[in-house]
């Protein structure tokens, strides 16, 4: 039976010591006309091999095409130790670290992380992690309207170059919570929030303004001018950030005078692969004073009975397994494993070689720009200061033109046109270090034949 | 493992770098109001030392490969490792989650299929799976119950009751979706107490949160009279999917007359816990829910695959990730239901109740107390050791940190809360007699110990890296980063 | 055994109350509810001016495994906060009926603290609860 190691005698000698006739007889507590009589729908056993098979085949029929497509998963070269150890049993086959002295291996891992992270951003403290970027969003207002005590509206501003999935996911998670989210526009052919519908909500009660840097369209907004806006007029700031481009772009903790209030963001770009959207994981980081608002799970530094130094869970009482209804988030179990790959993948590269990744993929995206934008029918959306996504302008349907580029093994972008039709037919495309110049040309021809026809 | 392992910062060194993993020489030109003065404090070591502190630190850890993991409540199981080899074949590691459809569909094949197998082990009209962990599975759930009560016009119905027996996650989630929690009592044979039920139903009532066998490790007897009672009163009923693997393949929650469900496949569909995540909280609706799910689901024509979306379901509760929840793990869930197939799927459930049968008896007879020994146990039960404290002053605490020593996870402690001195024991299917027998052994070995010497118990553990840790001093005096001062 | 000194009125939810020569009313948690949370590691005091009703949540303690409401004894306005507990919470555990108080309340009736309990019945509700 595969992995069940009973054998006859095994299940003969266990039901002789509990006293039942037979394991049916063990669910006898169970209405009978509640049994299930068959599960017809479910196919018959495959062997490891025939399985194997298998996904071989679905994997094949996907393929691996050249992909110049971000837009919050993007494609970065993952040292093979990463997922050689993230894979060892003890990190791969263990549980939420509960027992701490059976656990001291994961929860020092996540100690390290937190204090990597801490760093990175440029805040105080860090949680062990969220789901993904979206809902750390969503957390993060919701954790805003708890630590700002003096705003009473729980209203979040948010400018049109946020992620739109992350607004969508932060509306269906605070639903229920009478939370109002107010999106003001970017300025036309800038694609940076424009300042001006910023400041005509001066006075108001606002609990916070949400940035991203570098926002959906690939652009470096006046992240200064924004949070000092939004601390002179009483708001929270929460930063959604890349946390790659943080080895290259100042923290979210340096941003204006005092720096922003929470930082949050999907870790992804930290040694998680591709992987069809997960799992990832959400990192969190704050100021101190906010700790207990903050929602997730927190390792903290202490000592045993010995005074030795050892780590565990803290400030668990914000938890739902113990404030039950009024904690801080219903959140528990979340990206543990995750978490230990990018902190081995922070490990191995250092703050140099997170550079390195990010200044390459900037310069690739750089010279993908230049190499599409000199076919003819395609131009720049934007031109300001960019990472390594920008938008560009087609004269056909995108849909179409990505369909095509599928036909020649290629994922060419997102199409904008649908969330952002004042664009016209526009495309979001990335490249990153794992592009080389050879595979910018392939796309430019590519693109070039499919927009000729 | 009694060594400690220095930080990883400790063994960090000025110039030094793992230059192998990235590209060398880029310059940028940031700037100046965008450029990052300090670079962060990230380690700089060899690929050596890092690969050899994380290894050490791996083996400062229990895990099911390595140790018994018989954690109430959490289904600690055997995850197979084609599973995780098939996940991570390279075109599925590297599709992007917006890649198109027409490159797309060996994977979506699998969502489909998964989709499909769920909802015919739990009798659920509709899946969907985007919910990346039981939590979120559960806010989803009572978002849709919110949703649907809204959309019949029927406002007030605000009201979610929960025993008090129930996850912490339940009342949690109950307010995360802007809902009234009610709690009732369970009765002393661990079943809900009915004629509470009776009297907190109403024209408030939203629905009812139940896990069945509940976490009192007993299945609800009185189930289908809770679900007409609550039917009755116009609310609806969520199935916590936490013990799904005590019941997989025997009865259906959509059967029982849930209207929703989570799944953690985790638990039951055996992808790895991870030391804390990632898990997957994929949830089954009743024909009454469907126009609510989450999105995206994956949706089939002719014999093509897409995902249907925001068009395709205008009355969904929404997006709860930035694509599409846990696909790797959903992968592997997927791998692993095709490994069991139609038999399998019933043997999960059988074994996993005899185990625990099995393992509640043999420690009865040793000196240990059900907490509810007139019940069959499901595939886990309760050890009250609330005679070991008053006797010997030994707690279930004591009893679980000495089990470390002796090689064997701990149990979960103190929860349920209702229970006294609480040791949930959830020992799983894939575990043999001889596992069983040897933790057996070491807690007939520990209940000797605290009747002869009861300090040895009450210090443990004794063969771990740390000794017990100072909780208080971890919260009171916070320590949550390293900083090169203080090191 | 825990103190219950009998100068002092409760709540069965273990709050203590104590009404001073200003009108004032001093609020904490009694030596037996402390004892039973164990270490405390945080207390979230109310914020001076807010107004609180008989029975409404007012401060939170915390443990490492527990956290627990506080209830105020009796409705009015808040007008002295314990700020000390801040940095130390084991004030509560100490001193519970001196050092370890939470707040103060300038009560709007004055009629509610004759529902409260003495400490003859408050002793009769901790012995029931063993």
């Amino acid at each position: 039976m595969p992995f069940i190691p009973h054998t006859d005698s095994d299940i003969k000698e266990m039901l002789a010591a509990i006293g039942a006739p037979s394991i049916d007889a063990l669910f006898d507590e169970i209405p009978a006309a509640l049994r299930i009589k068959s599960l017809a729908a479910i196919p018959e056993a495959l062997t490891e091999m025939e399985v194997g098979r298998l996904m071989q085949a679905r994997a094949q029929t996907d393929g691996r095409p050249l992909m110049f497509l971000g837009a919050g998963a993007y494609d970065h070269h993952i040292p093979a130790a990463v997922w050689a150890i993230v894979t060892r049993g003890e990190f791969y086959s263990a549980y939420t670290p509960y027992q701490a002295e059976a656990s001291q291996g994961t929860l020092q891992l996540l100690y390290e992380y937190q204090t990597m992270m801490s760093s990175l951003t440029g805040m105080e403290v860090s949680n062990a992690s969220l789901y993904d970027g979206a809902s750390a969003l969503a957390e993060a207002c919701l954790m805003s309207v708890r630590a700002h005590r003096k705003s009473k509206s729980a209203r979040i501003v948010v400018p049109s170059t946020l992620n739109p999935t992350y607004l969508s996911v932060s509306r269906a998670i605070t639903e229920g919570q009478n939370l109002s989210f107010e999106v003001l526009p970017y300025q036309a052919g800038k694609g940076t929030l424009q300042f001006d519908k910023l400041e005509a909500l001066k006075g108001q009660d606002i609990t916070a303004v949400v940035i991203q840097q570098p926002n959906f369209f690939g652009l470096l907004e006046d992240v200064d001018a924004i949070t000092d806006w939004a601390h002179a007029n009483g708001a929270q700031v929460i930063a959604v950030v890349n946390p790659l481009s943080l080895a290259l772009f100042k923290p979210p903790g340096e941003w204006g005078a005092k720096g922003v209030d929470i930082v949050v963001g999907d870790g992804q770009p930290l040694g998680v692969p591709l992987s069809s959207g997960g799992p990832y994981f959400g990192f969190m980081t704050t100021r101190m004073e906010h700790v207990r608002q903050m929602p997730g799970r927190i390792i903290g530094r202490t000592v045993d009975l010995d005074g030795k130094q050892g780590f565990t869970l803290t400030l668990q009482a914000r938890e739902q397994h113990i404030r039950r209804s009024k904690a801080t988030s219903n959140i528990c179990t979340n990206q543990g494993l995750l978490v230990t790959a990018a902190t081995i993948h922070m490990s191995l590269l250092g703050s140099s070689g997170l550079e390195s990744v990010a200044i390459t993929s900037q310069q690739q995206t750089a010279k993908l720009v230049d190499k599409l934008t000199r076919i003819k029918g395609v131009k720049l959306a934007f031109d300001g200061y960019r990472f390594h996504e920008a938008v560009i302008q087609l004269e056909r349907k995108p849909g179409e033109v990505l369909e095509a580029l599928a036909k020649r093994n290629i994922v060419g972008g997102l199409d904008l046109s649908k969330q952002y039709p004042e664009l016209g037919n526009a495309l979001l495309v990335c490249a990153t270090e794992t592009r080389t110049d050879a595979d910018l040309d392939a796309y430019a021809s590519a693109l070039a034949a499919v927009l000729e026809r | 493992m009694k060594t400690p392992e220095p930080l990883i910062f400790k063994h960090s060194r000025s110039g030094r770098s793992a230059a192998g993993q990235y590209p060398q020489g880029a310059s940028a030109n940031v700037p100046e109001k965008f450029r990052r003065r300090k670079p962060a404090a990230l380690p700089e070591v060899s690929e050596l030392q890092a690969v050899r502190h994380f290894t050490r630190l791996s083996q400062r850890n229990f895990s099911i490969d390595t140790h018994f993991y018989p954690l109430g409540s959490c289904t600690m199981k055997y995850n197979p490792r084609a599973c995780n080899q098939y996940a991570m074949l390279p075109e599925f590691l590297g599709r992007h989650p917006l890649a198109p459809n027409s490159v797309s569909q060996g994977f979506l094949a699998c969502m489909y299929e998964l989709q499909e197998m769920l909802k015919e082990v739990t009798g659920m009209k509709g899946v969907s799976l985007t919910p990346m962990a039981g939590a979120q599975g559960e806010f989803a759930g009572v978002a849709m119950i919110r949703a649907y009560h809204r959309a019949r016009n029927d406002l007030e119905r605000t009201e979610i009751i929960v025993p008090d027996a129930a996850h912490g996650t339940n009342p949690a989630t109950a307010t995360m979706c802007g809902c009234v929690v009610k709690e009732i009592p369970t009765k002393d044979d661990g079943d809900i107490d009915v004629e509470a039920l009776k009297q907190v139903v109403g024209p408030n009532t939203a629905g009812i949160m139940l896990t069945n066998p509940s976490t009192c490790g007993v299945f609800e007897r009185r189930i289908k009279e809770v679900a007409k009672i609550v039917h009755d009163a116009g609310g609806l009923l969520y199935y916590d999917g936490a013990n799904l693997n005590a019941i997989l393949g025997k009865v259906r929650p959509g059967d029982m007359g849930f209207d929703v469900i989570h799944m953690n496949l985790h638990k039951t569909f055996s992808t790895p816990h991870g030391g804390g995540g990632p898990g997957a909280g994929a949830v089954g609706v009743s024909s009454r829910l469907l126009p609510f799910m989450p999105i995206p689901v994956v949706g089939k024509e002719g014999d093509k695959y897409r995902w249907l979306t925001e068009k395709d379901l205008p009355q969904s509760i929404g997006r709860l990730s930035a694509f599409m929840g846990n696909a790797g793990v959903l992968l592997r869930a997927y791998i692993y239901m095709r490994m069991l197939g139609r038999e399998g799927m019933h043997r999960v459930g059988e074994y996993a109740t005899l185990n625990a049968n099995y393992l509640m008896a043999r420690l009865a007879k040793a000196g240990f107390d059900p907490a509810y020994p007139t019940r069959r146990a499901s595939h886990e039960f309760i050890i009250t050791a609330k005679k070991q404290k008053n006797d010997l002053g030994v707690s279930a605490m004591d009893i679980a940190k000495r089990l470390l020593d002796y090689g064997f996870h701990a149990p979960t402690t103190y929860f349920p809360l209702l229970v006294p001195e609480c040791l949930l024991i959830e020992p799983t299917e894939t575990e043999s007699k001889e596992a069983l027998d040897g933790f057996i052994d070491a807690m007939v070995s520990i209940l000797k110990e605290a009747e002869t010497q009861a300090d040895l118990v009450k210090s443990a553990p004794h063969t771990m890296t740390v000794r017990r840790l100072d909780d208080v001093r971890a919260a009171r005096q916070l320590d949550l980063t390293w900083k090169p001062a203080a090191a | 055994m825990a103190n219950i000194p009998a100068d002092l009125k409760y709540l069965d939810s273990h709050e203590w109350a104590r009404v001073e020569k200003d009108g004032t009313v001093t609020i904490g948690i009694s030596d037996h509810a402390q004892g039973a949370l164990g270490d405390l590691v945080f207390v979230e005091v109310p914020e001076i001016g807010k107004s609180l009703s008989k029975g409404g949540a007012a401060a939170v303690v915390e443990s490492v495994k527990a956290a627990s409401d506080v209830y105020s004894p009796v409705s009015g306005e808040v007008v002295a906060a314990n700020d000390a507990l801040g940095s130390s919470p084991e004030l509560v555990n100490s001193d519970p009926y001196g050092e370890g108080w939470l707040f103060k309340i300038k009560p709007s009736n004055s009629a509610e603290l004759q529902q409260l309990l003495d400490a003859q019945a408050y002793e009769k509700v901790v012995a029931d609860a063993h």
